[in-house]
């Protein structure tokens, strides 16, 4: 038989849309195709610089959550009982109307009863904007749950941190440490730079309770112990200044390593820095030995640095360095069996990672001119590089231990040099050069100024008169100092107890609460429907805006419905969480590749449109009216600084303006043209050495990223910290409370520490000797993913991995299930056999449970019958104490959701009839999806 | 029966590295996307937002434990789909002639007008690479993009199969194995790239690379670093001495 007759050239679409995708975080370049004005495909762009051409499989499979059934069609107003799913359609003129008959009478008489959080809001320059104008200071995004730690020590250390802040120098480094990454954070750029570092041969290391993904492609697999990487880090620091294999000339130059700090425990300024007349912290010069403030022209500060002045010695932080960390407590042998690791094999890896940036340092002939004026004939660098997320974040000791692979980093003298770690404009940025956290509230008026920040010390707390904590999450309070993301998972919970006040509104966006993003799910379940002794619910009203038929949805009062990420306008922008490359400052937009068929409006409109109702300044024309017509309006209008707003490219009435510029009208086609993204390069005499590189600074002022160059030196020591310390030690006006005294003197020390997790303490962990993890698998993204007809075939069900020690021991073969428990509650659950896996470990992917009624899926679904969440075992509290206090289980720096602190236990248990525990079927407002799908069947 | 073709020279087929390979799946959705949009009937989602959902994919990802000795389990990644057999069996089985494999490039495809449905060719093939389609009724497999690969409505560099296009760690190559000197067939020489199941005598087009050697510095770590001469002034005694041989000292 001949070969039938082929079109090889078919048509490929009637029209591409290049827009941004928003399956996850990462926020690749898209490229959409139509066909009859429907969507056909998704590709990526080739020419974005997140992704380059390539896209995940979430990215991919857009198409199904663009069609999902589970799409909500119209505002709905409650009319059955919170959690019962019963709704009733209204129009958007009722459902503004309600949203303002609420709001108003607030704003006018107490606007912190209005608590406004975003989950997982790529907008939060704007949202932040609106509740700042509103006059409430409560007001955050998701962080606090989610990876805080990660960007605020890295902030308060670096001036920057990873994924959005920076990235290893794929093109140069020869080992590249990944800490306690999950599968979907910074997506393809990390999967990318993996492809080119085996392309080069360097070296992966996975440091990693878990070999899947990203650490199953590593070439060696460090299986720690949760909770413990601070400790396996500080070793090798360790093991590094044990063997004098550390980057004396970086940190004398560009670290506070020589800067001199009071050393006398008698004097009240124990602890901080020696300072000038202008408060520029002060160094001994090597060449004349004489103090002099860090930035003096041509010095070169000497690390060792000794200066008594009035009676009071003063050393530089580099004593402190050695002091701390040769002491026997970090020494390998110490540390080995509590992280898991060999002492050999520990010292192994220090060696190793001092060979490769020494012994290999590389130089790129590039000159360049530092801050004090000194030129650099090359840039030299260090070819070893690290990343980490989640996995060492969300532990309350997550912070420290995020400081600790800071310090590790520069004592090797490895971050922003070739093959190191490079920041991503806006970064490098000195922690204060960031606001301050604001709280002043005043009834008809906006807050006075942004609500998060970066503290400096107690004065900057958001504290009230009486010195309670004055936002209704307590960020900013002596519970979480330096929570520069709010704390989003205590707000349900302090709301409820009224804790420190009672609240009137909970308006809520993208957060699924009621689910997957709560710890303790039943019981914020029941904190939602919780009602007073008058029958009223105790968290009276509930405002939530999702696109689709959430778990969360049920618990709202008044439900906006939002777009999908192709019918909708957005900017992902350089004031918000940009998505720059480290060569390259880049923003992006989103825009109405499509046209919603249903009656739904893209939230952020629907903000200015409240806002105008409001008359809420900024949002208002001096007449009166309505400033801004949607939200594509603001992108384009609004001006943060003269010159600069949401959107750097294209500025300027001829559009030539980057990063400052008057409005330009044109300016979203500009985006839309170029492929709904701008990018401005970094000039080559400015690649590395950021913080510290005239040519860097100039440029970064030239495109608006700072209105003048901000120089500064790293933070091996922490000065922030140590005014809290000293606070807690007695010193200064501001006094945290008695019972935080002793947490706070230990958790704020000036230099990395580390401390078991705090749920080691305070459950008996012979009862429960496991750790239970949760990883996000790289082919789903939270819960958004569970209703996706592709991405659930991949992901339908998410069994309790346990590694073959477990496994054996406790007798279980293919098909059984497990009873595990924590102090705080039992789940029953399928398990499955996953051996290349710590021994004290079990883990499952997150978020792929669901609740029966939800996202439009059949009440049977697996998601429903086999899959579940560790939420249950987790309690937004730690367990009681007997004081009488509430202990959240967060850590206590940043008050980051400590997860992955869970202990457990594990027995084997018959098969039940479904996952437990179960709950009640939620009616859905969406009815449900269809039997078969034919995606591209011609008509 | 159908026979097969005498064998061209052009040989085109896929290289995956299994070095490489993180298990993302987007090789999978990516082919899903662009197949149910073309070539034949779409890929069909029975039961898509319920208890049991089954789709016809093209290619999956599959994930295999691989226990060495004396050394940590490790985790492979191994994404499969049709491999061009130079001996297809899914060919030689088909009785109606659907199931061909191309003169000019060796790509096997069914040709769906021809294809009743019998699924002789997915029972003859040993990898499991075939799919029926519940709804179309008619085989499904990997058709290497050939609507993709020629096609003239495409950039130029976009004429590679979806799954190639779109893999983030750039674990998959596309090209003609058939032709020693082409840049996919040197990398399976100079990677060990190795044919799946050889023994069936399929002699597949597509190969694999092996994952590289793991655990190295587990197996045999690094020595200890000296300690520092301490004996003057302890470590800051050391660290003095150090920083006099600094660049710019004294300057």
């Amino acid at each position: 038989m001949t070969a039938p007759f082929l079109d090889t050239s078919p048509p490929v679409s009637d029209e591409i849309r290049k827009t941004t995708c928003y399956m996850c975080a990462c926020r690749c370049g898209i490229d959409v195709h139509l066909k009859d004005g429907k969507v056909a495909y998704i590709e990526g762009n080739r020419d974005h610089p997140v992704n380059k051409g390539v896209l995940c499989a979430k990215g991919s499979a857009g198409i199904m959550q663009v069609n999902a059934p589970s799409r909500l069609r119209a505002p709905l107003k409650r009319v059955g009982p919170r959690g019962s799913g019963q709704f009733e359609e209204i129009s958007w003129d009722e459902a503004l109307q309600t949203a303002v008959d609420w709001l108003a009478p607030l704003r006018a008489t107490a606007p912190e009863k209005l608590a406004f959080f975003t989950g997982r809001d790529q907008s939060q320059s704007f949202t932040s904007l609106w509740a700042q104008s509103y006059g409430t200071p409560n007001y955050a995004a998701h962080g606090g749950f989610c990876s805080v730690n990660m960007a605020a020590a890295g902030i308060y250390s670096v001036g920057g941190s990873f994924w959005e802040f920076g990235q290893p120098d794929w093109d140069h480094t020869k080992f590249f440490m990944l800490f306690g990454v999950a599968e979907d954070h910074d997506s393809n750029p990390i999967k990318m730079g993996i492809g080119r570092l085996k392309e080069r041969g360097a070296r992966i290391v996975g440091v990693n309770p878990i070999r899947t993904g990203y650490n199953a492609v590593a070439d060696d697999w460090v299986e720690i112990t949760p909770g413990t990487d601070g400790l396996f880090i500080l070793a090798m620091v360790h093991e590094l200044l044990r063997a004098g294999q550390i980057d004396l000339e970086y940190l004398a130059r560009f670290t506070n390593a020589p800067v001199l700090v009071n050393a006398d425990p008698a004097s009240a300024e124990f602890g901080l820095f020696l300072r000038n007349d202008a408060g520029k912290p002060l160094v001994i010069d090597s060449a004349s030995g004489t103090p002099m403030a860090f930035d003096s022209p041509g010095i070169l500060p000497d690390l060792t640095g000794t200066l008594t002045r009035d009676g009071i010695t003063h050393r530089a932080v580099m004593h402190q360095i050695a002091t701390r960390y040769l002491t026997k407590e970090y020494a390998p042998d110490t540390v080995a069996d509590r992280v898991g690791i060999s002492a050999e094999r520990i010292r192994g890896m220090a060696a190793e990672l001092a060979r490769v940036a020494f012994d290999e340092a590389i130089e790129i002939p590039q000159p360049w001119t530092d801050f004090r004026g000194t030129h650099h004939a090359s840039m030299t660098g260090r070819p070893v590089s690290f990343h980490a997320m989640r996995g060492i974040s969300a532990h309350s000791n997550g912070f420290q231990t995020c400081r600790a692979l800071h310090l590790l980093q520069m004592l090797l003298g490895a971050i922003e040099r070739p093959g190191g770690m490079r920041f991503k404009p806006p970064y490098p940025k000195p922690f204060d050069a960031h606001p301050k956290p604001h709280c002043q509230v005043t009834p008809g008026k906006p807050l006075d100024g942004p609500h998060l920040g970066y503290v400096t010390g107690p004065a900057d707390l958001a504290l009230r008169p009486d010195g309670t904590p004055a936002r209704i999450d307590k960020a900013f309070s002596w519970e979480a100092p330096m929570s520069a993301h709010g704390l989003m998972h205590m707000v349900i919970s302090n709301a409820h107890a009224g804790d420190p006040y009672k609240i009137d509104t909970l308006m809520l966006y993208m957060a699924n609460m009621a689910w997957n993003s709560s710890m303790n799910t039943r019981g914020v379940i029941e904190m939602l429907t919780d009602t007073d002794e008058s029958g009223n619910y105790v968290i009276p009203r509930i405002i939530y805006s999702d696109a689709y038929s959430s778990e969360m949805v049920a618990y709202a009062d008044l439900i906006l419905p939002d777009t999908t990420y192709l019918e909708r306008h957005d900017c992902i922008s350089l004031l918000d969480r940009p998505i720059c490359e480290a060569d390259a400052a880049a923003d992006a937009i989103r825009w109405p590749v499509i046209e919603p068929d249903r009656d739904v409006r893209g939230f952020q409109s629907v903000l200015v449109d409240l806002g105008a109702r409001l008359g809420l300044p900024g949002f208002v024309t001096e007449d009166g009216g309505a400033k801004y017509t949607d939200y594509a309006d603001y992108i384009v209008n609004h001006e943060r600084r003269p010159g600069v707003g949401p959107l750097a490219g294209f500025r300027g009435e001829d559009g030539c303006g980057q990063g400052r510029g008057a409005p330009n009208p044109d300016q979203l086609n500009r985006y839309i043209e170029n492929g709904s993204f701008w990018m401005a390069h970094v000039p080559a005499e400015a690649a590395y050495f950021k913080p510290w590189n005239t040519a860097y600074q100039d440029w970064a002022v030239k495109i608006g990223l700072y209105d003048k160059p901000l120089p500064y030196l790293f933070n091996l020591y922490s000065e922030p910290m140590r005014r809290f310390q000293a606070a807690a030690e007695g010193h200064g006006d501001r006094q945290p409370p008695e019972h935080l005294r002793e947490r706070l003197k230990q958790a704020m020390d000036p230099l990395p520490i580390w401390y078991p997790p705090f749920e080691d303490g305070a459950v008996d962990t012979d009862a429960f000797p496991l750790h239970a993890l949760t990883q996000r698998p790289m082919a789903m993204y939270h819960s958004w993913g569970s209703q996706n007809a592709w991405l659930r075939q991949i992901h339908g069900h998410n069994p309790l991995y346990l590694p073959k020690n477990i496994w054996d021991d406790h007798g279980f073969s293919e098909g059984d299930w497990a009873q595990l428990s924590s102090a705080h509650g039992a789940i029953t659950v399928p398990v499955a056999l996953n051996a290349a896996l710590n021994p004290h470990t079990v883990w499952t992917w997150n978020a792929i449970g669901k609740r029966r009624g939800a996202w439009a899926l059949d009440k049977d679904a697996p998601e429903a019958t086999k899959g579940f969440l560790l939420n249950h075992l987790i309690h937004e509290l730690l367990p009681p104490k007997g004081d009488g206090l509430r202990w959240a289980n967060s850590d206590p720096i940043t008050g980051q959701a400590a997860w992955f602190d869970l202990r457990v236990a594990i027995k084997k248990v018959p098969a039940p009839d479904a996952a437990q525990p179960q709950f009640d079927t939620l009616a859905s407002p969406v009815g449900q999806g269809p039997q078969l799908l034919e995606q591209g069947k011609k008509s | 029966m159908t026979t097969l073709p005498p064998c061209g020279t052009k040989k085109l087929g896929l290289v995956i590295d299994l070095d490489t390979c993180v298990g993302c799946h987007a090789c999978v959705v990516s082919c899903k996307g662009w197949n149910t949009e073309n070539y034949g009937a779409p890929l069909s989602d029975a039961d898509p937002y319920g208890a049991n959902p089954l789709g016809t994919f093209l290619n999956r990802v599959h994930s295999y434990e691989v226990q060495p000795e004396s050394a940590p389990t490790q985790l492979i990644h191994f994404p499969k789909s049709c491999l061009h057999c130079d001996d297809a069996p899914c060919v030689t089985v088909c009785p109606t002639g659907a199931s061909y494999k191309r003169v000019e490039d060796g790509i096997v495809l069914v040709n769906e007008d021809a294809c009743i449905g019998c699924g002789l060719c997915a029972w003859a093939c040993p990898y499991g690479a075939r799919e029926m389609d519940a709804a179309a009724g008619v085989m499904k497999k990997c058709t290497l993009c050939v609507d993709r690969i020629y096609n003239e409505n495409l950039p130029e560099i976009d004429r590679v199969p979806a799954c190639v296009r779109t893999c983030p760690s750039g674990a998959r190559h596309f090209g003609d194995l058939g032709d020693p000197t082409s840049a996919v067939s040197q990398l399976v020489a100079d990677r060990g790239g190795f044919d799946l199941m050889p023994e069936l005598g399929t002699k597949p087009v597509n190969k694999y690379l092996p994952p590289r050697l793991k655990d190295t510095l587990a197996k045999a770590p690094p020595k200890a670093m000296p300690t520092v001469n301490v004996d003057a002034g302890g470590f800051l005694g050391w660290l003095d001495r150090a920083l006099d041989s600094l660049p710019g000292k004294g300057e």
